[in-house]
């Protein structure tokens, strides 16, 4: 269980992340907002506390391994990252331009510790079912290795995605744990109108994983269903995150239109404003 | 004659020459290349008596994962295993792997530069009976335009063998091509095999007038071509691509050089395909007269593997005229 300092630490944190992102996608002029912000808390959680890693030494062999399906949120990666020590955080301003290493989807062998190159929807599940498979096959059922694959709710549109939850549960692989993004946003809409997933729980229930469902921005939710994966032994974890697209910046919340657009220098600005006074409860170091 | 530093098979003219199915090389090769190295893994998509990983699967049953029919997953599967150290071999019929999964093999293989081996096996026309849609005629092209991946193309069971154990030494992201149907044995255990080496099979007495460039099993069309034509006066050269990427490049100029006529022979569509890369260096280094021999722009169908060749002109007779025909441009 997370004691309340450590969450008010992470808290802080993705509040940081959270604006990093919308400095860096204000300078790269192009880039996703919503689901940057929407899953910052998990990235921070990740991060800054449930992976083992090292960000000074990223090809450390007992890493976890972490993988980013849905490549286009990656300014919420690679903001983390920065924080987390990988690089430094001036870096981030180098997003989507010629030469960065901070590509506008990520190529692994432009980063240190970016896993695997993402991007094209549908394929991270299979991958990270692969690296658990690997693992499983050096290290048998006792292996205490975890790997981690965020991916999106839209991309369970894709068929590649099931071809993975039904291998993953076939191996049992148990060192799997995958994070749905459930915002119900994609490019062209409600997640719901452009094609249902709903009941996503019972779908993956039926596919026999372990599911479990929270609210994505509760910290003591996620550290629970964390620790909760770790105590199951014959099937994947599937961790459905609620989450709130746009989360922490007010008129993006909940509105589909910020999937795939930057904001302005005017709205930058007044987004900037509300993260740096927590939605105005205290003051900006920058006032 | 038959190029004695290669070592090749002394029976290959006898009508009873004998013949295997280049898949079945490549299933010897990954036992034998599995035995060698135990971070080899194979993956298969419900089709591994077909394309020969039976063994190593029986084998090796930990290091076998069965995916089902389900291509994508087959590809980036093996991506997630060779980003944890495992060399995986992934097969399935080629019109499926890479045909489906053409987008997987990219960015999670190619653009990722990790080693996974992809054997694409019923490749061809000469598939027969199961029809167009399982006769892969495109695989080469979509390969080969792929950053970092390697094309292999052997033309027997032999070659094949000793290409899927050289590409295990590799390490790299590769693609090799395997056919259904029995062909005739052309190498022997001793022919030397190098990844991106093109050797020349098949030379007359003096300076050849025409280069044949052939992959695959049509390399034993080429050379019953060549050795009749001889007897008629036309100096034929025949050559085994073996590695379609890269290129050898030298032995092409070679041979372009030698003879300012070229025919190329392939089962596979003319468009992207060997006969396109090999035309891709000449144009810009050496432009001579050129010939292709493949599936021209169409689909196949059902019809014995013999039948098929015939019908879309890729037999001996076919390779023989696409030769004079070359000829004839080169001497105007």
């Amino acid at each position: 269980m997370l004691r309340d300092e450590k969450i008010i630490e992470l808290e802080t944190t993705a509040n940081n992340i959270r604006e990093s992102i919308i400095e860096m996608l204000l300078e790269a002029k192009s880039g996703h907002s919503a689901g940057p912000l929407g899953m910052a808390d998990i990235f921070t959680y990740l991060f800054f506390h449930a992976l083992k890693h090292d960000p000074k030494n990223p090809t450390w062999v007992e890493r976890d391994r972490f993988i980013l399906s849905n490549g286009h949120i990656c300014p919420v990666y690679y903001a983390t990252m920065a924080h987390a020590g990988y690089f430094p955080i001036e870096e981030l301003k180098t997003l989507r331009k010629l030469g960065s290493r901070l590509q506008g989807h990520p190529h692994r062998e432009w980063l240190p510790f970016v896993e695997t190159s993402s991007g094209p929807l549908g394929s991270g599940l299979s991958q990270a079912a692969g690296m658990a498979l690997a693992d499983k096959i050096d290290h048998g059922d006792i292996t205490t290795r975890r790997i981690y694959c965020v991916m999106s709710d839209g991309e369970l549109q894709e068929g590649n995605s099931w071809e993975a939850i039904m291998l993953a549960s076939k191996y049992k692989l148990h060192n799997l744990v995958a994070i749905v993004d459930y915002n119900n946003i994609q490019i062209e809409g409600y997640v719901e109108n452009v094609m249902p997933l709903a009941p996503l729980v019972e779908k993956w229930k039926s596919f026999n994983w372990n599911v479990i469902e929270i609210d994505g921005h509760n910290f003591s939710a996620i550290d629970e269903a964390f620790d909760q994966a770790k105590t199951v032994f014959e099937k994947p974890t599937v961790i459905i995150a609620r989450t709130i697209p746009g989360k922490g910046v007010d008129f993006m919340e909940y509105d589909f239109h910020w999937h795939g657009t930057p904001p302005n220098a005017e709205q930058a600005k007044k987004a900037l404003e509300e993260l740096r006074t927590l939605g105005g409860k205290i003051k900006s170091e920058h006032q | 004659m038959l190029n004695p530093k290669l070592k090749l098979n002394n029976k290959v003219w006898n009508d009873d020459v004998e013949q295997a199915p280049i898949r079945q090389g490549f299933g010897e090769g990954l036992l034998e290349a599995g035995i060698a190295d135990e971070n080899i893994v194979g993956l298969c998509a419900d089709l591994t008596e077909s394309t020969k990983m039976q063994a190593f699967a029986e084998r090796f049953p930990k290091r076998f994962i069965q995916v089902g029919v389900a291509e994508q997953n087959l590809a980036t599967v093996a991506s997630g295993m060779a980003a944890m150290g495992k060399l995986p071999f992934i097969s399935s019929y080629a019109m499926f792997s890479p045909g489906r999964n053409w987008e997987q093999i990219r960015t999670t293989i190619t653009y990722n530069d990790r080693a996974v081996i992809i054997a694409g096996s019923h490749a061809g026309i000469s598939v027969g009976p199961d029809g167009g849609t399982h006769q892969a005629l495109e695989d080469i092209a979509i390969m080969r335009v792929l950053p970092n991946m390697i094309v292999v193309t052997p033309c027997d069971s032999i070659e094949a063998k000793k290409a899927t154990r050289a590409l295990a030494k590799m390490k790299k992201p590769a693609y090799i091509r395997l056919a259904r149907e029995k062909s005739p044995i052309i190498t022997t255990v001793d022919t030397p095999f190098e990844v991106g080496k093109a050797q020349v099979l098949y030379a007359p007495d003096g300076i050849a007038h025409v280069g044949v460039i052939a992959s695959g099993a049509l390399v034993y069309n080429a050379l019953r071509a060549a050795r009749h034509l001889e007897k008629n006066g036309i100096r034929v050269k025949v050559v085994n691509i073996g590695t379609i990427k890269p290129l050898d490049t030298e032995t092409i100029l070679a041979l372009a050089k030698e003879t300012r006529a070229i025919v190329t022979v392939e089962e596979h569509q003319i468009a992207g395909g060997m006969g396109s890369a090999v035309a891709e260096f000449l144009v810009s280094v050496y432009p001579v007269a050129v010939e292709f021999l493949g599936v021209k722009d169409v689909y196949g169908q059902s019809g014995t593997p013999n039948e098929l060749i015939e019908k879309y002109e890729m037999g001996i007779d076919s390779i023989e005229k696409a030769i004079k025909k070359v000829l004839d441009r080169k001497n105007l």
